[in-house]
């Protein structure tokens, strides 16, 4: 093999160490934080999942009797907003999380990223961040409807409705990754959304699991949807969170993140 | 002593379900030096730069980036490679200077992102999301991305793909110039202009592995013999022009060492009838091509060019172009060819 002539290794500069030419991790990560969030809060359909949604179901069951509801001698909407808390997470941790990571897992920008100073850690590290950064949008705005509405929430539940909300997110993070690491990007547009709707409707988050039909009331409260609801609606109706549910979310999140760290495939 | 090389790789393997698609593959590139992959569709030059990008684990084989390994030293490494995918890997939803922006603040001291917008002509899309964006407009802004972190190894995959020739020539300028910093450039490409024009070292690859390797100069002389082909001059005119004047004017010149034989070679344009040296003993053949091409073969000297000129003269044609040379106008494009056969994949 034939070469060129040689070139010159940077003489002046002694080997960099590669590590302090890159940002620190920090800033790193809050970058790549703020660009997720910001990418999801000026996405239209995005917006409507995670923001619109909960905020309609909040309205159309406070207002509205079109539900017969047994609130168990709660307030129609000290009752529902713990679980319109419960979807906004799900909303944002595993429906639009999913969809915006199958894209860019096509698009190859999860590639692109993984080669840059940002790394695969930075990138998950900054997507969780900017999952926590939307949902404090969303507990902003679906606490300040509910608060018109007239909501009184347990205020010593409050600390642990932030533990429930981490609990929660990190569970329905690994379920999005899961699947935005697994399926063609169109085929987790579709089944993203179709779960939401299935867990809205059979998964115990809007309503205890207790008021669904007989079979489902069983399977719900062993979901992560319905474990979130009712550690949701334990935390602010009563100011305590339900063991149980704690130890179900825990079990999903170790078994869903262990599944999404084997499967995720980048290509 | 020549400097140690920026990328290595070594007896490289890696399959798909079982086809090894990249098939015990070496490869070397230096600092300050542009290193081109060259080979058709689907000879496995993505799959060998996302090897050494830490993108993909090999199956067998080394590659060492800066005398790193790209999966196992990835942490230390990703800060000083810079990486332009073939797909692009832009996010679709954001502007093109918020994403440029974005990946200049993974880096300690990037590139000035204006300067480099500037330099790129990113500034007239700069506030277009990057959906909106032409092929040639994503192809530049992800070059940008590749280099805003003052990278000492940078992969480009296919670089020039869908550009326009201005936007070609703004990205072989600034591969030029980090060349000139000594930056290690390893660039993929089916096109043999941006090979031979920007490479200092061409890899050809063909399933999966390097046939040829050299300077673009070294391939052309190893693929046809150039050293020792009659030296020509190529004439680009009119076609029909009288080639007889001509081949009797280059037989009455004067030559030191005549040299047997200095007949067209197999493969270039058949002659017209009549258009045979007037003598056998002249060593000189003219030959037309339909194209209004002349190519001449003999022992060229100044002497023989004032020949060709006087008869252009006498015709009263202006050419288009007269150029000397060795062989008969072989192109890497004909070696390539040669290489990797004329099928299509
Ligand atoms: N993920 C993959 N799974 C299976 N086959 C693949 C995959 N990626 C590429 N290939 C195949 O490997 C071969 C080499 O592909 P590639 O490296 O992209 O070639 P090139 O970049 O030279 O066009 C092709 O035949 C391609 O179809
Ligand atoms: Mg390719």
């Amino acid at each position: 093999m034939t070469t060129t002539q040689p070139g010159t290794v940077h003489p002046a500069e002694p080997p960099a160490s590669g590590e302090d030419r890159a940002a620190p991790a920090w800033r790193r990560i809050a970058a790549q934080a703020s660009f997720e969030t910001r990418a999801i809060l000026r996405n239209g359909e995005q917006l409507l999942v995670t923001i619109v949604l909960p905020v309609l179901v909040l309205v159309g069951l406070v207002r509205t009797s079109f539900l017969d509801l047994d609130t168990q001698g709660w307030s129609r909407v000290d009752f529902v907003t713990p679980g319109v808390l419960a979807l906004a997470v799900m909303s944002t941790a595993f429906t639009s999380q999913a969809i915006a990571t199958a894209f860019d897992r096509r698009n190859g920008v999860l590639r692109l990223l993984a080669t840059t100073p940002l790394g695969r850690g930075g990138l998950l590290a900054g997507k969780v961040l900017g999952v926590l950064a939307v949902e404090v949008v969303q507990v902003v705005v679906i606490a300040g409807v509910a608060l018109a509405l007239g909501w009184r929430p347990a205020l010593a539940g409050l600390p642990a409705v932030v533990g429930v909300t981490l609990l929660g997110t990190a569970a329905f993070t690994a379920l999005a990754l899961l699947l935005a690491g697994t399926l063609r990007a169109e085929g987790v547009l579709a089944v993203a959304n179709l779960l939401l709707v299935l867990l809205l409707v059979g998964g115990g988050v809007l309503l205890p699991a207790g008021e669904l039909a007989a079979p489902l009331a069983h399977l719900a409260v062993l979901l992560p949807s319905g474990a979130l609801g009712e550690a949701m609606r334990g935390a602010l109706l009563e100011g305590t969170v339900p063991a149980f549910s704690v130890v179900v979310l825990l079990g999903w999140t170790a078994a869903l993140g262990w599944g999404a760290s084997k499967l995720f495939r980048w290509h | 002593m020549p400097a140690s090389p920026a990328l290595e790789v070594r007896g490289l393997v890696k399959r798909y379900d079982g086809r090894a698609v990249v098939d015990h593959l070496d490869l070397v590139a230096r600092p300050g030096a542009v290193t081109a992959v060259l080979g058709p569709n689907g000879a496995g030059k993505t799959t060998t730069v996302e090897c050494c990008e830490g993108l993909r684990a090999p199956d067998a084989g080394t590659v060492r980036v800066l005398g790193l390994d790209p999966v196992a030293d990835a942490r230390r490494l990703r800060p000083r490679v810079g990486v332009m995918l073939q797909d692009g890997g832009l996010p679709t939803g954001v502007r093109a200077l918020e994403m440029l922006r974005h990946v200049a603040s993974m880096y300690a001291r990037p590139r000035d992102v204006a300067e480099l917008s500037a330099r790129l002509g990113l500034d007239s899309f700069a506030r277009t999301t990057v959906r909106r964006l032409s092929g040639g407009q994503r192809q530049r802004l992800a070059l940008a991305a590749a280099v805003v972190g003052r990278p000492e190894v940078v992969f480009l995959d296919e670089p020039s793909a869908g550009m326009d020739p201005q936007s070609r020539r703004a990205v072989w300028d600034l591969v030029r110039e980090l060349r000139a910093d000594g930056v290690a450039i390893v660039l993929t490409t089916h096109l043999m202009d941006e090979a031979q024009d920007l490479a200092d070292l061409v890899h050809v690859v063909d399933h999966g592995r390097v046939i040829a390797s050299g300077t673009v100069a070294d391939l052309l002389a190893d693929g046809g013999d150039a050293a020792d082909a009659p030296a020509t001059v190529l004439v680009e005119a009119t076609p029909g022009l009288e080639t007889e004047p001509l081949a009797k004017a280059l037989a009455a010149l004067p030559h030191a060492a005549a040299q047997p034989g200095g007949a067209a070679k197999p493969g270039s344009p058949v002659p017209d009838a009549g258009d045979a040296p007037p003598a056998d003993t002249s060593p000189w053949s003219v030959v037309a091509g339909a194209d209004g091409t002349y190519t001449v073969t003999g022992p060229v000297d100044p002497r023989a060019v004032e020949a060709v000129a006087a008869w252009l003269a006498d015709q009263g044609v202006l050419a288009r172009s007269v150029t000397t040379g060795r062989g008969t106008g072989r192109t890497l494009e004909d070696v390539f060819l040669d290489l990797t056969g004329r099928h299509l994949r």
